[in-house]
């Protein structure tokens, strides 16, 4: 089938709080290419829990030995971080879907522009490495508190030299944004990964100086966000699904065995977009892809990150 | 006027990117008007660059029109050729914040766009305004030949000489409409051609 | 597979039909090839859907055995391929910012080939060292992948001559695809050359109907998360005069007066039936999209010689749309189609599906 059987291959805990894991095919061979800005979702077996969580591809995409993925320790994780650093070892079996990809290079671009904060560098190592390849010109901006705790930081400066600036907290160095988008040439693209604040003001910054939002290109993945525990009512499988503080729509559906389309896990591809039949209650949406329209017309739930409150939520499933 | 078609292009009108670092306009015929109209602020306007086409019969008093606005650059091109080169020669090494805008013919337009993208611009970016006929370029799709200021349907092919149907079908990398050969089953049917681009 | 399919054979196509698609119009189909026919009419009454399912081998000895298919036409079909970009190379077209997504599909269709075929074809690998062998062209090149310069052509202009059906690959960008690549020499009269570049719903623009019924939105939709190796396919049809392959735009003053030559007695063996077997598959490193167009060519005589389809096909062209007449260019011979096919329709009822009893 589609689904990749992985074997852990090798753990690198070098960097406090982040771990590097390498994923290896477990009958040998040749995993498939991906695309730069592509995520693997993980399918981690934990006790009687099955979690399917989305992580970036930080290995270069023509190394099809291997994936590698680097996590970081969620301060409040839901669990896929804390099983990832407390529980998994060499040798350890995982299963993953196909790479997919939503924050693709825009392959027209003259020049890439990247801007990174901590944990948000994994997609950027694929882009460099891809940049680089093709001969395309870039430049990588990538904050962090030290340089200590900055993942990947000595290899991408070995590999890719001034195109990289290291922008650590500790030593009071901060991202000059609006010098970075004030003079790049035209044809140039705006990548940004890290936290909300981070890139949010990389578009800002972009947009002030008068680049077009075509231009800019943001990596909107989240974790959902734990909240209180509800019920949905499935009307064409005709059973109850229990949704947990730590668990998702999504991830409750498919304990439940219901087969739940859904593709980033993330809020932002609109596949697992599903029809309510009646919400007697709030919807809390929490994906990026239903428009403000959308929303407060309420007939439609992203269940890998939305929420409900209220009484009774029947489902299209 | 024809209903509206999917490949259609649509000119929502020009809008000011307020904060762009630079605005390029280039301006056909009754374009200029739309870029009067706009009537920058005094601040745009010295980041401003137009490049302008006259058209007859007003082409001078809207050239004068242009000039009063006050733009840091205001050229006149002797022909649509040169427009098109002088705006690539402004673009070849422009930075990001540079914001084009273009009005005046459909043909005109979709031209200007053609060098756009050239220059590493996305097309969606320029801000666009029809103004002045309806006139349509319209590309042969037997022969490739481009007919220019094609007002009626069906029309002949400047260049083999074929009756052609215009599509209601838009290329923009050709900044053109689509010519098919209208008779082509009965060569001698075509019906006779009636003003509808105006 | 039902039963009583046991008798479909294993499709392995050995030796190559000499047809041509032009002047003497020679192509027909060996009686053996006529089950491969992806017959696209499932009922008996027209229905417009999007009708996309997953691109999985299917039915033994059917079109969709193999993921690319390679029939007895192989060889005439490139050979007519190779005349039509020698006349106009506009069917080949590929905007610069495609390269990588040329190296995807030159892989694609290597592996694919090469594993469905592997007495016709041979990919081996060695690194980014890579030799092909295709032997029924009498090709054996060694390359290194990723790098055009050690190939004679760019590498989608390379592959695409070697591969039946038409190919376009549709860049991803800004929630939509866009065509910015295709070698499209077999076309149903829509043309590259004009349509290159354009957004999913501007080179879908002068389909008549689907707009409206938002078909293209959901398919658009659908696309977008278009998953690495999950292929989807649907099928798409019209008629063509005569077994012309060239039915572009460009050339529609050379194949448009056949359109006037049917008649009561030669529309069986002029009138065809045109099937295009679509798929998309999402690219690995561009994560663009490689849209096969596979067409197969049937005359009416041909058709009626699988019973159900005799029925069912006169059936479904007296349940067209008018609209969809119109777009698909059948109203000069729709009538006389029909006509030549009813004896053939017994009035029996027939079997759901496409495939013959």
């Amino acid at each position: 089938m589609t689904e990749l059987a992985l074997r852990v291959a090798a753990i690198d805990d070098a960097i406090p709080g982040i771990r590097r894991i390498r994923l290896v095919p477990r009958t040998g061979g040749l995993l498939p290419a991906f695309s730069a800005g592509a995520h693997l979702v993980l399918a981690m077996r934990d006790g009687p829990t099955l979690r399917r969580n989305p992580y970036s591809l930080c290995s270069d995409p023509e190394d099809r030995s291997g994936y590698e993925i680097a996590v970081r320790r969620a301060e409040r994780s839901r669990g896929g971080s804390a099983f990832l650093h407390d529980r998994l070892a060499v040798g350890d079996l995982l299963s993953a879907g196909q790479p997919a990809n939503l924050f693709q290079p825009d392959w027209r671009g003259r020049r890439h522009v990247m801007v990174a904060g901590g944990i948000g560098i994994t997609p950027f190592m694929a882009m460099t490495a891809t940049f680089d390849r093709l001969g395309l010109p870039f430049e990588l901006h990538y904050a962090c508190r030290s340089r200590a705790t900055a993942a990947f930081a000595d290899l991408l400066v070995a590999r890719h030299g001034a195109r990289v600036t290291l922008y650590p907290s500790d030593e009071g160095r901060r991202i000059d944004l609006a010098a970075v988008v004030g003079d790049q040439p035209l044809g140039t693209h705006l990548y940004t990964c890290g936290p909300d604040a981070l890139m949010a003001a990389a578009l800002q910054a972009a947009r002030d100086a008068g680049w077009p939002d075509q231009a800019l290109h943001a990596e909107r993945f989240e974790a959902p966000p734990p909240g209180d525990p509800f019920t949905a009512t499935l009307a064409r499988s005709g059973i109850e699904v229990t949704v947990g503080r730590d668990q998702s729509l999504l991830e409750a559906l498919e304990a439940a065995g219901v087969a739940a389309p859904c593709l980033c896990r993330g809020g932002a591809c609109g596949e697992c977009a599903t029809r309510v039949i009646e919400a007697r209650g709030t919807i809390l949406h929490n994906d990026h892809f239903l428009s403000p329209g959308e929303r407060a017309a309420g007939d439609r739930i992203m269940t890998c990150m939305s929420r409900f409150t209220g009484d009774r939520l029947v489902l299209d499933l | 006027m024809a209903a509206a078609f999917l490949s259609r292009p649509v000119y929502p009108g020009l809008a000011l990117v307020p904060q762009a670092r630079r605005h390029i306009f280039a301006l056909e015929g009754a374009g200029a008007g739309a870029l009067t109209d706009l009537a920058p602020d005094a601040g745009a306007l010295t980041r401003s660059d137009i490049l302008y086409l006259p058209r007859d019969p007003d082409g001078a008093a809207q050239a004068v029109a242009l000039a009063a606005l006050g733009a840091a650059s205001l050229w006149q091109a002797p022909d649509l050729a040169a427009l098109l080169s002088r705006l690539a020669g402004l673009l070849d090494g422009a930075r990001m914040g540079t914001r084009l805008y273009a009005a005046g013919s459909e043909g005109f337009i979709g031209q200007v766009l053609v060098v756009a993208e050239a220059a590493g611009i996305d097309p969606l970016s320029v801000a666009t305004e029809h103004r002045g006929n309806r006139a349509r370029r319209v590309q042969c799709v037997h022969c490739k030949t481009v007919a220019e200021e094609v007002t009626t349907q069906p029309c002949a092919c400047p260049g083999c000489g074929l009756t052609l149907f215009v599509r209601d079908h838009y290329s923009r990398r050709l900044g053109a409409f689509q010519g098919v050969c209208i008779d082509a089953e009965e060569p001698g049917s075509a019906p006779a051609a009636e003003e509808a681009f105006r | 597979m039902p039963p009583g399919s046991a008798t479909a054979a294993v499709h392995r196509p050995e030796t190559f039909l000499p047809g041509t698609f032009r002047d003497d119009f020679s192509y027909r189909n060996s009686p053996g090839n006529i089950p491969h026919f992806p017959f696209p009419f499932a009922e008996d009454s027209y229905r417009y859907s999007v009708n996309i399912e997953p691109h999985v081998p299917g039915r033994p000895g059917s079109a969709f055995e193999h993921l690319i298919d390679v029939d007895e036409h192989y060889l005439s079909e490139m050979a007519d391929r190779a005349r039509v970009l020698e006349e106009d190379p506009l069917r080949y077209q590929a905007l610069p910012h495609m390269m990588l997504a040329q190296w995807d599909v030159l892989e694609l269709l290597m592996e694919e080939q090469a594993r469905a075929y592997p007495h016709l074809f041979t990919l081996t690998k060695d690194g980014d060292r890579w030799r092909w062998i295709n032997r029924p062209m009498g090709i054996d090149d060694t390359f290194t992948f990723g790098d055009p310069a050690t190939l004679p052509r760019e590498p989608f202009d390379y592959i695409a001559r070697q591969t039946q059906g038409d190919h376009a690959i549709l860049d991803q960008r800004d929630g939509n695809l866009w065509m910015d690549a295709g070698m499209i020499t077999a076309q149903a009269d829509w043309s590259l050359d004009f349509d290159v570049g354009m957004s999913f719903h501007e080179w879908h623009a002068p389909v008549p109907l689907a707009h409206e019924m938002g078909v293209f939105d959901r398919a658009l939709k659908f696309l977008l998360n278009l998953r690495l190796g999950q292929p989807v396919r649907r099928l798409n049809w019209t008629m063509t005069i005569n077994p012309r392959l060239d039915t572009s735009p460009e050339r529609y003053p050379h194949w448009g007066p056949d359109r006037m030559t049917v008649t009561p007695q030669n529309a069986g063996r002029k009138v065809h039936l045109r099937v295009e077997l679509q798929s998309l598959w999402r690219l690995p490193r561009s994560n663009a999209i490689l849209f096969p167009i596979r067409g197969y060519l049937m005359s009416l005589d041909q058709i009626v010689t699988v019973p159900k389809w005799g029925r069912r096909l006169p059936r479904v062209l007296e349940s067209l749309p008018p609209e969809l007449v119109e777009y698909k260019g059948l109203s000069r011979y729709r009538q006389t189609a029909i006509d030549w096919l009813k004896p053939y329709d017994d009035g029996q009822p027939t079997s759901p599906g496409i495939f013959p009893d």
